[in-house]
């Protein structure tokens, strides 16, 4: 168990510092410059000379040469400093992780809302003995990926926010500004959970071991609920890793349409200025969070499956 | 054949618009007064300002903010252009315009409790200087910049090493707004976010949340406003909550449905929902370059005179307000827009004349070919223009004008870039057409960027006529002297087709039926001194 720690832990280790290394070719290296980014952002009309721009280029370190920058850089971001942002001025990682809680919040509350969507969907479409209530809550995950999250949140504002004017329809202030955007970024992460979770559940309904268990006595509630769940939930959980990517890909655009401040937000306005010390972080920061919840998945894994609890001890 | 009968509506309707957005942009129905103090103005912007500091930024989001918490030396007249005392009560420069004196009001504080006195206009000045091309409007209004001097404590004398009329207009715009000594303890990148943000304005920052909001509250004691002003003593509103909402539906639905006060940044489209029902909308065209086409001289087909000369004519830039944009937008009528000071009116020469310009195209050699555009001993009679996705609606406006080019037989190629390509491609010389524009409520804006000695995106050569008239409006303050050389300097640019100018970019501001007095001040940034709110 401690060496598969171990590994794991170099493993995560080894996909950090390639997060690192290959956004460092890609926005250091690539043309591009943001220091040009940002004096041409404002049309001023006001001349630059090559001097004035070669001094403002010092003064982020971009005129370096590259495996100088690239081992500065390394060092610096191991004591996690990614530089100053060029827009803002301020410091990338503490523009990230300030962006951070509001994110994760309604992520959050969108992945709980997803499992319960999503989960719900799969578990009474599989339950049911009407095939017509099969058919529809089984049709509900395709119809929920097809949506586009942009138009699902202006729907939701429009009827909850501008009409019924029940919800905010901007900002992140108090528990209820969460609602929306949650529900929006619920509603495609769900869809993959029930898709994934409906297709195990029928994959493992057909197993020859439900038959044996319902021999024994077990009614179809204890069947269901109690042993199909239980092994069909493994495929599930591996799609967490998946669903983390949705998540984030997910809050650009609500935290657009909500008007919220958050990683979503600073992601994209560092993309558009080529901001690139805060887009560094973001990738190096999406690259932890991705290590950080596969690990926690396949720690799980033993817990949920006897057979890899099995594995796990012997390597 | 007769029209069909949306052609024969379009008319009526833009009419209709004209007249209801004529009436709205006035007093409205609601306006009704006393102004009474008190009360939050809660307002919508586009985008994200990223640094508040307006010494430091060049953005609408920002400087927005920013004018509310600096005063300056001087203000501008909007109506007129005219320069008038704000901190300075009187002024005088020297023949050349090489030497400014300033006298300061008494009395006069920063938020921090210290005096707004010669040495902190000095501290102010040098700062900004300092900044570099940190300062990105600083950096050309204090060009020539040799040093300031303190006369005595309430008279200072800025100095330049070059003849800088310029500098007189300059000192009214927040970008030379006067920060507290105590501001130049912090970096430039606290200041940015609101830390060391101490200016001697009517409202005084609070809080900076990055894509959220920003709140600014209300100067207790404040007594030294702009001459230019409604009233004097404190502003009216309590508290100013500016809130970052990216998406145009989501500003227009919030304020129909009362969750916010005003909006910047109106969408043409949307500009009709706020006229009559309770709402209004304040307009106002930004001073300085219009949105143009500007021609580099030196590359393929745009080195003939005749074809500069035919893209003048072959743009409708009526079509253009009306089709793309909305009436609150202006067609050009010069390279400069009707709100700058000294704009002269070249509508003529604007005129649309596809017919003109044809016969210019025929006679210099530009025969049509199979699929109608034109070519000369092979040489194909195009273009490409570069272009930044600032404003939304250029993409639209473009797509336009190369049908309307078209029909001339020239091909525009449309050349989107994100911006900071825009600036490189500049350096580099390798544009055919730039598609800008400038806001400055002066008109030497016209020499920083066709002068050779400055910008020169038009890529002319030293010692050209229009550098001499440029050179001669910037040696006077005397707007009476610069009159002949700035009208002439528009004249040469229309007439010799360095810049094909399109249209007015305008501030469309909507209003709630609580708003009153959101007004702009001379370069169409807002200016919320006079500011109300009869809401609860």
């Amino acid at each position: 168990m401690r060496r598969y720690l171990l590994r794991r832990a170099g493993q995560a280790v080894l996909v950090l510092w390639a997060a690192f290394t290959v956004s460092f070719v890609i926005l250091y290296l690539l043309p591009g410059d943001a220091v040009l980014a940002k004096l041409g952002g404002a049309d001023t009309g006001t001349a630059l000379t090559a001097e004035q721009v070669a001094r403002a280029q010092a003064e982020y370190g971009l005129d370096d040469p590259w495996p100088v920058q690239y081992g500065k850089r390394l060092l610096a971001a191991l004591h996690g400093d990614f530089g100053k942002s060029i827009t803002t001025g301020d410091s990338a990682t503490h523009m990230v992780l300030t962006a951070l809680p509001p994110t994760l919040a309604v992520a959050g509350l969108g992945l709980v809302l997803a499992i319960l969507f999503g989960g719900g969907a799969a578990l009474a479409g599989t339950y049911t003995r009407h095939r017509w209530l099969g058919t529809l809550l089984q049709s509900l995950p395709p119809l929920g990926i097809s949506l586009p999250v942009f138009w699902v949140g202006l729907v939701l504002i429009q009827i909850f926010s501008f009409q019924l004017r029940v919800l905010p329809a901007l900002g992140n202030h108090g528990p209820e500004s969460l609602i929306l955007p949650a529900i929006t970024l619920a509603l495609p992460t769900g869809a993959i959970i029930g898709q994934v979770l409906a297709k195990s559940l029928r994959t493992q309904l057909a197993e020859p071991y439900v038959e044996i268990v319902r021999a024994r006595g077990a009614g179809r509630a204890r069947v269901h609920f109690g042993h199909v769940l239980r092994n069909a939930a493994i495929p599930a959980l591996t799609m967490l890793g998946v669903v983390a990517g949705q998540l984030l890909a997910g809050s650009v655009v609500t935290e657009t349409v909500f008007s919220r401040d958050g990683v979503g937000r600073v992601t994209t306005a560092a993309v558009n200025a080529q901001d690139v010390p805060v887009v560094q972080a973001v990738i190096v920061l999406a690259a932890f969070c991705f290590v950080v919840i596969n690990l926690a998945v396949d720690l799980l894994y033993p817990l949920l499956d006897p057979r890899v609890r099995r594995e796990v001890a012997h390597v | 054949m007769s029209p069909s009968l949306p052609a024969k509506i379009l008319p009526l309707a833009a009419a209709a618009a004209l007249l209801a957005s004529g009436c709205s942009s006035g007093a409205t129905a609601t306006d009704a007064g006393p102004p009474r103090p008190g009360g939050t103005l809660t307002i919508a912007v586009g985008s994200n300002p990223d640094c508040l500091d307006p010494q430091q930024t060049g953005t609408n989001a920002a400087l927005n903010v920013g004018r509310q918490l600096v005063d300056s030396l001087t203000d501008q007249d909007p109506a007129n252009g005219e320069i008038k005392p704000w901190l300075a009560e009187r002024w005088e420069s020297n023949a050349d315009s090489t030497s400014f004196t300033f006298h300061l009001r008494p009395g006069a504080t920063f938020a921090d409790g210290t005096p707004v006195d010669a040495a902190a206009v000095k501290t102010s000045f040098d700062g900004v200087k300092a900044l570099g091309a940190k300062a990105l409007l600083g950096l050309g209004y204090l060009a020539a910049y040799r040093g300031a001097t303190v006369v005595d404590p309430l008279t200072v004398r800025i100095d330049f090493t070059a003849p800088s009329a310029q500098f007189l207009q300059a000192s009214s715009t927040m970008s030379l707004g006067i920060l507290a000594p105590a501001a130049y303890g912090k970096t430039p990148e606290q200041r940015c976010q609101g830390d060391g943000l101490i200016g001697s304005g009517p409202f005084v920052f609070d809080s900076f949340k990055q894509n959220a909001d920003i709140v600014i509250t209300k100067r207790k004691g404040y007594a030294w406003g702009s001459s230019l002003w409604r009233h004097q003593g404190e502003a009216y509103l309590d508290r100013i909550d500016y809130k970052i909402v990216p998406e145009p539906g989501v500003r227009t639905g919030s304020l129909l449905s009362g969750q916010i006060g005003a909006t910047t940044e109106v969408q043409p489209v949307d500009e009709t929902q706020f006229q009559g029902n309770g709402f209004s909308e304040q307009t106002r065209p930004n001073p300085g370059i219009v949105f143009n086409l500007h021609a580099n001289v030196t590359r393929g087909a745009l080195t003939d005179d005749n074809v500069r000369q035919a893209l003048v004519k072959g743009v409708n830039r009526q079509e253009v307000v009306d089709t793309v944009l909305s009436p609150n937008y202006k067609p050009a009528t010069s390279i400069l827009a009707s709100t700058t000071p000294l704009h002269a009116d070249l509508s003529a020469q604007l005129a649309y004349d596809p017919a003109g310009a044809a016969r210019l195209l025929d006679a210099a050699g530009w025969v049509p070919g199979a699929d109608g555009i034109r070519a000369r001993n092979g040489q194909r009679l195009t273009a490409k223009v570069v272009y930044a996705l600032v404003f939304n609606q250029s993409q639209s406006v473009l797509e336009l004008i190369q049908q309307q080019l078209r029909r001339i037989g020239f091909d525009l190629v449309l050349e989107p870039h994100p911006n900071a390509e825009v600036l490189q491609i500049q350096q580099v010389n390798s544009y055919d057409l730039l598609w800008y524009n400038v806001t400055r409520a002066d008109p030497d804006i016209l020499r920083n960027n066709f002068s050779t000695k400055a910008g020169n995106r038009s890529r002319l050569l030293p010692g050209n006529p229009l550098d001499a008239v440029l050179d001669a409006q910037a040696a006077t303050v005397d707007p009476a002297a610069r009159k002949q050389p700035v009208t002439e300097a528009q004249r040469l640019i229309v007439a010799n087709g360095y810049a094909i100018p399109v249209f007015e970019l305008t501030q469309v501001v909507a209003l709630g039926p609580d708003v009153h007095a959101v007004n702009f001040e001379a370069s169409s940034r807002l200016q919320l001194f006079d500011t109300w709110t009869s809401g609860s």
